[in-house]
């Protein structure tokens, strides 16, 4: 069953190469935008919980703040070869975000 | 059917299996068993040689090949347990290369050519390669399994050790080998007194010859490690766990931390039970084939014409011999020179071959603590060295014991061996032990792919991965390539391989006003992003501070102006001038910090005060309440300003240190710097207020200020440089606000005053900081930047630059209430 589609905020709540997080349905997602729109994948860095909303966004990747991993927001594979993060939809409409986690998401704790 | 290694394989008949899994596998496919240093370079040189065969890597051990030699720098803190990967886990995907974690081979049939695993599966193979390494050798002792005992062999190890160092009061490391060395500093940074005890007379006996051993010794106990020579263990005792070792002579030795490091013990059960002909390890002969066809072993497990080897370099060298052999049969291996690095901060120690021999020569200067040795042999053929204190040239000194080469005149070859720099050494010298790369490759690699940065070169020839030790010689080497006469920076976007200097050139010829623009313009900080903060410095300091700020561009801490910290929260670091505070701005921080359930407040090393463990949206109002500016702290800029007492209040003083340093701190502060500038006023040559090691430090002496750059007391320690001796207090803060423009305009991006005064050398710096004309333009410079620089931005609190400036998706930031209010709403009788 795919996940219902969430409003989450608007779009200019996130600037250009920025991120911000939010929680849906128990798990924090790290929603960011570049000149290609927006992307959405799970807020905390595999490695040791880093914050990626908080990372330094490139044209298609974010790098954690913490220790530099860095991934891809298409693919959210990390791009050293480590463990990668989960990719969700964001969808804009009339200025505003809306959310759908991966069909195979189980909710995480936040 | 023809095996696919030709003619080693007709020695082998018939394969005789003829069961059912051969079919289905691939059943010329060589297993490498073992994932450690070995196992990963032999998969690696067959790789290069065979695009083609089938590799499997069979490791024990859950986590992928790592590199050992580096637990050492993991155990002193120098780098982190994820650093130690070999490969990324996409090379062995790219490289076809079949991992395999967790897999434990059990059992081994060279004559059928089958594996069994733990879990029960069966693999064929045509060829294996054991590369099991070796155990830690833990004597017979009682008390051996006491907790608070361990072995110095994997991340684990490390782990443990580190953890009970913590709490230990005293550690004790038995064993004063190299390893040995190693755990009992590591321990001891850690803050917990570490004791070596050893069982014969010198430390490191098999490298070393008595005179390097007693200067060695020396230099271990200044470096807080006690050593205790001759002295054997009879028991570890203790209740519950480890809290002493019982000597031989009766005496007790206390320790909660007991570290066992007295050598290795091959792992062999899995070839002596396949039938394999095993001594001290398993016998391999100049093939690197052991007693059976099919197997061959490399590493810490093999044992070649009598000699275990305990050292990388020959497993690289045993690695290449074994590729060799299975794709053409041609492998050929004589044995290896064995050199030893002792990886411990502040002490520099190589030895290579033989300690001692037929003639030897020595410089040695015991009061620099130098010492170094060449050995012959009795037919004039270098041999050994022995290099402690000054390293110089032990790559030319290694060269020529590898070769074997007769040495005339051996108090020459020494006087040449300290004067020789990188282009003096023969392509064929090894440059990186640990990963045994030798000059040429690195050259080759230069060459033939343009490599530009250090960086670079380590990450695509593998020199200087492992200890490190050799990096500076592979600077040198690419310096020499790249035929500038100093060192080539590394690119600011390496991405797109644009130097700092090309990049601000763009931005003063064309005008650009912001990060984005750059980027639209040239494409750096496209790709990866990493270099953004660099950009954003570069276009702040060529515009003088009157560029378009994007706060895509920085790094979260200067996105909110805290410090980010393990768990996501923040730290806030108010300026406190000088060190100096008040009781009342004392009791408003004590009142934030209550308020807002802080959760530590520090005194910090910078002579301030930290509130750690807030949220984003805690910031602005945390801010407004403490009424404070901010301190910095968490950005690449001008920080503290630390003080002493001085004239103030010191007996000794001889300057207005206070006055002075809080007036600097006042002219220089909310300036963006290439790094963190940290600086220091002290008030006589005492030091209190440590200027001799700050980026910019000012000394009060007899009749005047002396000022020092480039000083540092973190990672590296290194004394600052006198700049210059000036007469009063104004002076010397003109010339610490010219230097430090310069520095602003000159600086690499993240390179700190001490490496930048260290690159470019003092005398430029003062060529240009001391001329009168040179001088005063920069404090023009600075004075623009200094005007446009915003002082405050925590007063961003009133003015966010964007909405969710210091919050989620789903939060806002806390509202704002001034402090007054605050106390007065509490209804607090203050
Ligand atoms: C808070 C403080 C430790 C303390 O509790 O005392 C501190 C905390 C941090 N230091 Fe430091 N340093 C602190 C004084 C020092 C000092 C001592 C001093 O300033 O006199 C040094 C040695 C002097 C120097 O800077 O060289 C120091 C050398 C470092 C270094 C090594 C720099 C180097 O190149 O040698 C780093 C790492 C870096 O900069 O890359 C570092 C990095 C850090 C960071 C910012 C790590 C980070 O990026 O997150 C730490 C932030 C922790 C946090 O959770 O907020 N800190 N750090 C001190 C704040 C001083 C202040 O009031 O601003
Ligand atoms: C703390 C420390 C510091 C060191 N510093 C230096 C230094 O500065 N310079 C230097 O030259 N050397 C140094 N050494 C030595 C160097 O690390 C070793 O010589 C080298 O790592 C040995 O590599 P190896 O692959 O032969 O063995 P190992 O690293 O022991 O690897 C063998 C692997 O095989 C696996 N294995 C064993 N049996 C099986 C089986 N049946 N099935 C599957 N897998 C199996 C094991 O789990 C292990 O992962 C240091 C060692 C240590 C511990
Ligand atoms: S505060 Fe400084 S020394 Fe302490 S852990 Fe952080 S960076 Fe390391
Ligand atoms: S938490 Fe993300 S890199 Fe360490």
């Amino acid at each position: 069953m795919t996940p219902e589609l969430h409003r989450i905020g608007r779009v200019s709540d996130v600037p250009l190469f920025e991120g911000r997080s939010v929680t849906l349905a128990g798990r924090r997602v790290a929603v960011l935008r570049t000149p290609d729109g927006f992307h959405a994948i799970d807020a905390a860095c595999p490695h040791a919980g880093g914050p990626l909303a908080d990372g330094i966004v490139a044209d298609a990747c974010v790098t954690c703040p913490l220790h530099g991993r860095r991934f891809d927001l298409r693919t959210g594979a990390e791009l050293g070869g480590h463990p990668g993060v989960t990719v969700h939809e964001v969808v804009v409409r009339d200025g505003e975000l809306w959310l759908r986690l991966a069909p195979d998401t189980l909710p995480l704790a936040a | 059917m023809r095996g696919r290694f030709g003619a080693p394989l007709s020695t082998l008949g018939a394969r005789g299996l003829g069961t059912p899994l051969v079919a289905s596998e691939a059943m010329n496919r060589v297993l490498v068993i073992g994932g450690g240093i070995a196992g990963q370079a032999v998969c690696e040189r067959l790789r290069e040689r065979d695009p083609d065969v089938p590799i499997a890597l069979l490791c024990k051990e859950t986590v992928p090949p790592y590199d050992r030699v580096a637990l050492s720098h993991l155990l002193a803190g120098e780098t982190s347990r994820d650093e130690l990967q070999l490969r990324p886990l996409e090379w062995y995907a790219d490289h076809d290369v079949d991992l395999r974690l967790g897999a434990a081979v059990e059992r081994l049939d060279p004559d059928a050519g089958l594996c069994a695993l733990a879990d029960g599966s069966a693999l064929a193979f045509e060829r294996a390669v054991l590369c099991t390494g070796s155990d830690p050798l833990l004597p017979p002792l009682p008390g051996i399994d006491l907790p608070g005992v361990f072995a110095f062999r994997d991340p684990a190890d490390c782990d443990a050790i580190a953890a009970r160092a913590r709490s230990a009061r005293h550690a004790i490391v038995i064993g004063g080998g190299l390893l040995g060395l190693e755990a009992a500093r590591g321990i001891a940074g850690l803050g917990c007194p570490a004791t070596v005890v050893h069982l014969v007379d010198r430390l490191m006996e098999r490298q070393l010859d008595e005179g390097a051993a007693a200067l060695l010794l020396e230099a271990m106990r200044e470096l807080d490690v006690a050593v205790r020579l001759d002295t054997q263990t009879a028991a570890l005792v203790g209740e519950g766990a480890v809290s002493g070792l019982l000597l031989a002579d009766g005496s007790v030795l206390a320790a909660n931390l007991v570290v066992i490091s007295i050598g290795i013990r091959p792992q062999v059960a899995l070839a002596r039970a396949a039938g394999l002909a095993v001594e001290r390890a398993i016998v391999v002969d100049d093939r690197m084939v052991t007693s059976h066809p099919r197997i061959l072993a490399v590493g810490e497990c093999a044992q070649h014409r009598g000699v275990v080897y305990g050292l990388v370099a020959p497993i690289h060298e045993q690695a290449a011999v074994a590729a060799a052999t299975l794709t053409s049969g041609t492998g050929a291996y004589a044995g290896s020179v064995q050199a030893a690095k002792l990886k411990v901060m502040g002490v520099d120690l190589v030895a290579v071959g033989d300690a001692t021999g037929a003639r030897e020569v020595l410089a040695a200067d015991a009061a620099a603590r130098t010492y170094r040795k060449l050995v012959l042999d009795a037919d004039g053929r270098a041999a050994g060295a022995v290099l402690l204190g000054d390293t110089r040239g032990h790559e030319l000194l290694l060269d020529h014991v590898r070769r074997g080469e007769s040495v005339a005149d051996p108090l020459d070859l020494l006087r040449r061996a300290s004067e020789a720099g990188a282009a003096d050494l023969p392509d064929g010298a090894q440059v990186c032990n640990c990963n045994g790369v030798c000059k040429g490759a690195i050259v080759e690699a230069i060459r033939a792919r343009g490599l530009g940065s250090t960086q670079e070169v380590v990450a695509v020839t593998r020199a200087g991965a492992g200890c490190g030790s050799c990096k500076p010689l592979v600077r040198e080497l690419l310096a020499i390539e790249r035929g500038g006469a100093g060192e080539e920076p590394a690119y600011l976007c390496p991405c797109r391989k644009r130097t700092r200097e090309d990049l601000g050139a763009l931005v003063r010829e064309r005008g650009l006003e912001s990060v984005s623009e750059l980027m639209e313009t040239c494409g750096a900080g496209r790709d990866c992003g990493a270099c953004k903060p660099g950009l954003a410095y570069l276009v702040s300091q060529v515009r003088e501070n009157r560029h378009r700020e994007e706060r895509h561009a920085r790094f979260i801490n200067d996105r909110v102006h805290a410090n980010i910290q393990n768990d996501g929260t923040f730290s806030v670091i108010p300026r406190i001038r000088g060190g100096v505070t008040t009781p009342a701005e004392l009791r408003r921080i004590a009142d934030v910090a209550e308020r807002h359930a802080v959760r530590m407040v520090k005194i910090t090393g910078g002579q301030r005060i930290d509130l750690l463990g807030l949220r984003k949206e805690q910031l602005p109002a945390v801010w407004e309440e403490l009424g404070m500016p901010s301190g910095h702290a968490y950005a690449k800029a001008v920080r503290t300003v630390k003080t002493c007492v001085g004239t103030d209040f010191c007996r000794f003083g001889l300057g207005d240190a206070i006055g002075v340093g809080i007036e600097l701190e006042r002219r220089m502060e909310g300036l963006y710097t290439p790094h963190k500038v940290k600086s220091a006023v002290t008030g006589c040559p005492h030091n209190c207020a440590e200027a001799y090691v700050k980026d910019i430090g000012l000394v009060a002496v007899e009749g005047g200020w002396e000022i020092y750059v480039g000083g540092a007391a973190g990672a590296t320690v290194r004394r600052g440089d006198l700049l210059d001796t000036v007469a009063d207090g104004e002076a010397a803060i003109r010339l610490a606000l010219a230097f430090l423009q310069h520095y602003r305009e000159q600086g690499e991006y993240l390179e700190r005053t001490y490496a930048w005064v260290e690159r470019v050398g003092i005398a430029a710096v003062r060529e240009v900081v001391l001329d009168p004309a040179g001088q005063a333009e920069l404090l023009e410079r600075y004075a623009i930047a200094k005007a446009a620089a915003d002082p405050d931005p925590w007063l961003e609190r009133h003015d966010p630059v964007h909405p969710k400036q210091f919050a989620e998706l789903d939060s806002e930031p806390e509202p704002l209430t001034p402090i007054d209010i605050v106390l007065a709403g509490a209804g607090g009788g203050r």
